[in-house]
């Protein structure tokens, strides 16, 4: 025999034009907290915040060296505050993040057709991971070569 | 595998409830059981006043759509085994963000005025004679909205959607899908007229590309890859009407 698990309050019953009242459930505040699939959207979102950060701090960084070596001193003895180191850190694991979720989602907005079929998404998104690598390694190869 | 599982069920009576409960029942799993036939057993054998809807039972018709453990799911295609198995509870609600009219029976008034917006059906500016056949189409020219074509309106879709529940003027996934659908149709003549009404932030714009509906349709339709191509589209469009003095369809 079933049980009732939440006891029901009797009430009189109301109506709306046409219809007995509908329930209209309201939504969290915290709606994306509880499943990781909302979560991480909301990560992807956050992640913009981290790569503007990063803008800022490269547009900075060109004017100091614009500006001469001194002030490129300057640049470097600032970005070395342990804060901003730290937030660096986590920038930087934000903005991987933003570019991984960016290229996985692309291939879904722009599918390409070659001969009249649809290609797989990976070949979409294969050619935007590859121009990362290698634009990666030339930078690599420029700083540290 | 248990020789039965528990399943709590929401109920809620616009006469008597304030807000839903849930009633928990005892049903036994047989291994070709879905969801749905434990809803039917409780419904023929404790509970007659259990309320929802159902028609195919083969996930065509779409109308047994329903939250399974927090995610929306065609009851008729949800076996009890893959819960069973593992011991787990089975929580059925009705499909998030919807009215609830009773029990699991949402209110779909507002789905079906969004769905009138998209305008889901072939616009012609001018209908060739009947005597002049049938609008040919290439496989290629169908393979283009297929896909788009497969929605069942059975709003899992919406339930996933957050910018829905947020948004309750967000027109929405399987409506904007089904508007792309018929863009691509190569007898369609109507993507200007739909995009008038859809580029707006109730509209393509109000997507903020969570991109759940697609990961929990049924029929593989992929809204939220329909939507950013419409955003896409629209956005050509836009640019193509600086270059051109009386723009351009998409």
């Amino acid at each position: 025999m079933a049980t009732q698990s939440v006891s029901s309050t009797k009430r009189a019953p109301q109506y709306t034009l046409y219809h007995p009242r509908w329930y209209r459930p309201r939504v969290s505040v915290y709606w994306w907290a509880g499943e990781w699939h909302y979560l991480k959207f909301i990560l992807r979102e956050l992640s913009s915040v981290f790569v503007a950060i990063c803008v800022i701090e490269t547009l900075c960084l060109i004017r100091a060296l614009n500006n001469g070596p001194e002030s490129y001193a300057n640049f470097l003895q600032t970005m070395r505050n342990p804060l901003l180191v730290i937030l660096d850190i986590i920038a930087f694991f934000f903005v991987v993040f933003h570019a991984i979720t960016w290229f996985n989602l692309a291939p879904s907005a722009m599918p390409v057709r070659l001969g009249g079929k649809r290609i797989p998404d990976v070949m979409v998104a294969a050619p935007s991971y590859l121009a990362w690598i290698v634009i990666s390694a030339l930078v690599i190869w420029l700083v540290l070569g | 595998m248990a020789d039965k599982i528990t399943i709590e069920v929401a109920r809620y009576s616009p006469e008597r409830d304030e807000k839903p409960y849930f009633q928990t029942y005892k049903v036994p799993v047989h291994k070709e059981w879905v969801v749905l036939d434990a809803l039917n057993h409780i419904k023929d054998t404790e509970d007659g006043t259990l309320t929802y809807r159902w028609s195919c039972r083969m996930g065509i018709c779409g109308s047994c759509g329903m939250m399974v453990n927090g995610e929306p799911k065609l009851t008729c295609a949800t076996f009890l085994s893959t819960y069973a198995r593992f011991g787990e509870k089975i929580r059925v609600e009705p499909l998030r963000y919807f009215p609830i009219i009773r029990d699991l029976v949402t209110e779909l008034g507002d789905f079906l005025a969004k769905l009138k917006k998209a305008q889901p059906w072939l616009i012609r500016t001018e209908e060739k004679p009947l005597a002049q056949g049938e609008y040919l189409q290439t496989p290629e020219e169908l393979d283009r909205y297929k896909q788009f074509s497969m929605c069942i309106n059975c709003t899992l879709c919406y339930a996933a959607c957050p910018v829905v529940g947020l948004e309750p003027i967000f027109i929405g996934p399987a409506a904007l899908a089904l508007a792309q659908r018929y863009n691509l149709d190569s007898r369609d003549e109507g993507a200007a007229e739909r995009t008038a009404h859809l580029a707006h932030p109730e509209g393509v714009w109000g997507c903020t590309f969570v991109g759940e509906c697609t990961r929990v349709c049924p029929k593989h339709v992929d809204p939220a890859g329909a939507i950013q191509q419409y955003k896409l589209a629209a956005v050509l469009s836009w640019l193509k009407s600086f270059v051109t003095p009386r723009g351009q369809d998409i």
